[in-house]
């Protein structure tokens, strides 16, 4: 397939203020083909964030790239220059925030606000950018725009700011968008309408998007490919249908039972406990010389404390990063 | 057997607020009953905005009813005077969505979790101490974290506090406001047994709101569904679960859907 976006062996350091290093991401690869919808599934502390924030390079004044590649249609984001950086971004890859009250400019209007992307990147006039921002609005609300047009953020709902932030995305039409558990503060209802809006807009436009959450129940029957991330490693990538349903890490099957199962024709194991993983996530403080998950793992061996495992392809592009699996 | 609580036909209106032109008011609960048995739960499903909160927040006497009656120990809550309410409160705990924001930053944990306690009745520091190190241990944390402040802690770890908070007091009746929802799934699922084991040991009865109707029916005895501030749907949790009349329901079935034929319906590429 092609690649438009591809990370090779990215690593991201974050400085404390006693002097310390940490690692966010450690070693992270991975490719997003052209209108591909990548699901990253990690929970707190994995890096899935720190992921997001570093592909558009926003990452805060503490946080320094230690390493890697990332190749936005084959020039590395890493080495752009801060002109360069600024075509790039919203032109070719743009980001969409999980909290849109939070990303909208509370005294613009929405119109305004889409056409500023278009300001930024052209030189387009005023008329002409209001004409081309109803036209974006349209992509992304059905019916009304010229109320959206007009509207402050305050007088829309959750689900509408955050479809006024992905017409703020798509307005230049980049090639990719990675949106940053988007749904998160969104009603279940509301959550699918915009996950069915990110593949209408996939299909239409062929954007491909990095969809990044901690929900594995998101990501069925909406992306092509789920990465698993535990502690700024990949984990396990694959087609959904093979990483949900026949999971492989010892950490991602850990995480798929910890959800209540309620699938058809299964009865209801009532108040019964759910497994749990044991122990808590690891400083990435120390780096450990063996497999990040080992210390929580139920199977693991001897090796895997000295070890570092590397990705072992399970055939139709699943990888895992598990010494089970010779590589 | 006797219900810890029941509600008759409650309704909540906010009434309309605005400069100049006044914004008209608006029904959030619509004449809603249900009643809860002990040792049991009662999951309130629905949207935002279907009014499940403004239920919670009048369940647990911090807003005053428009109509209606709630009974709890033989006493309509919606017909006491504030004064009387304050004696009912620690029977009615509420416990909120993001511990992050629930519990003071600049207190220790001990303070945070024992403070029920100074406000209900005066107690001496050395036997509060002693108290919220007991209710800790309940929930799963050493004494040691006593002294911890919240931001130490984990966002699972301070759920645990906020919980040891409202069961400092020994409720009868927990009402759980989205609790799991700001967790990650491992995480969840920590609490979700930590309230199973709770409601087992001390017969508990929990009103547990939630959007999450995977949870829900793994938690509740009883799910009620909830939509623009009147119940639509309500039964046994296998029976919504497997048999959901309204759209509703269907609607946030089909949102909490890890089922095999969602992730069939995943396009191979």
């Amino acid at each position: 397939m092609n690649q438009i976006l591809e990370v090779r062996d990215l690593r991201v350091a974050y400085g404390g203020r006693d002097g310390g290093v940490w690692y966010a991401l450690n070693g992270v690869s991975f490719g997003v083909g052209a209108g591909e919808i990548l699901g990253v599934l990690g929970e707190s502390g994995s890096g899935k964030s720190t992921l997001a924030a570093t592909l558009l390079r926003l990452l805060p004044a503490n946080g320094r790239i230690a390493g890697g590649q990332i190749l936005l249609e084959a020039a590395d984001v890493v080495q752009m220059d801060a002109e360069r950086l600024r075509s790039v971004r919203g032109r070719r890859v743009s980001i969409v925030f999980q909290e849109p009250s939070l990303a909208l400019h509370p005294t613009i209007r929405i119109g305004e606000q889409v056409g500023e992307v278009l300001h930024a990147h052209g030189t387009l006039s005023k008329r002409e950018r209001g004409e081309r921002a109803r036209g974006i609005l349209a992509k992304v609300f059905s019916g009304d725009i010229e109320r959206i047009f007009s509207s402050y953020p305050h007088e829309l709902s959750g689900g509408q700011q955050q479809r006024a932030l992905i017409a703020q995305a798509i307005a230049c039409e980049p090639v990719v968008v990675v949106a940053d558990e988007p749904t998160a503060s969104l009603d279940p209802t509301t959550q699918r309408e915009i996950l069915t809006l990110f593949q209408t807009l996939r299909d239409q436009f062929g954007i491909a998007f990095i969809f990044i959450t901690h929900n594995p129940a998101l990501l069925a029957g909406f992306a092509d490919r789920v990465l698993v991330l535990y502690a700024g490693k990949v984990a396990e990538v694959g087609p959904t249908h093979a990483v949900l349903s026949s999971p492989q890490h010892p950490y991602t099957q850990a995480l798929l039972k910890c959800v209540p199962q309620v699938a058809a024709g299964e009865a209801l194991r009532h108040k019964a406990l759910l497994p749990v993983i044991g122990g808590s996530a690891p400083s990435l403080a120390i780096l450990s010389r063996g497999c990040v998950f080992e210390p929580r793992c139920e199977e693991r061996m001897e090796m895997c404390q000295t070890q570092e495992p590397a990705a072992a392809m399970l055939g139709n592009r699943h990888e895992v990063s598990c010494l089970k699996f010779p590589a | 057997m006797e219900p810890v609580i029941r509600v008759e036909n409650l309704v909540k209106r906010h009434a309309g607020r605005g400069f100049g032109r006044r914004a008209p008011g608006f029904t959030a609960v619509d004449s809603v009953s249900f009643s809860i048995l002990p040792g049991t739960t009662l999951a309130l499903v629905g949207e935002s905005g279907s009014g499940k909160s403004s239920l919670a927040l009048c369940l647990a006497c911090l807003e005053r009813v428009t109509a209606g009656q709630i009974w709890f120990e033989g006493r309509d809550l919606a017909a006491l005077e504030e004064k009387e309410l304050r004696a009912v409160r620690p029977k009615l705990q509420l416990v909120f969505q993001d511990p992050a924001n629930s519990l003071n930053p600049r207190w220790a944990v001990g303070k945070i979790v024992a403070e029920p306690l100074l406000v209900q009745a005066r107690i001496a520091k050395r036997e509060r101490d002693a108290r919220a190190a007991q209710v800790l241990e309940r929930v799963g944390l050493s004494a040691e974290y006593l002294e911890r402040r919240p931001q130490e802690l984990s966002g699972g770890q301070r759920q645990r506090v906020a919980i040891a908070r409202a069961l400092i007091l020994e409720p009868k009746l927990l009402i759980l406001d989205e609790v799991l929802s700001a967790l990650d799934c491992s995480i969840q699922a920590q609490i979700a047994n930590l309230l199973v084991e709770l409601q087992r040991t001390y017969g508990l009865a929990y009103l547990f709101v939630t959007h999450d109707l995977r949870m829900a029916a793994h938690l509740a005895d009883e799910i009620a569904v909830m939509s623009r501030g009147k119940i639509v749907e309500q039964g046994a949790a296998e029976k919504i679960l497997r048999h959901a009349r309204c759209e509703e329901t269907k609607s946030l079935l089909g949102a909490a859907s890890l089922a095999p034929e969602a992730i069939a319906a995943v396009r191979e590429r």
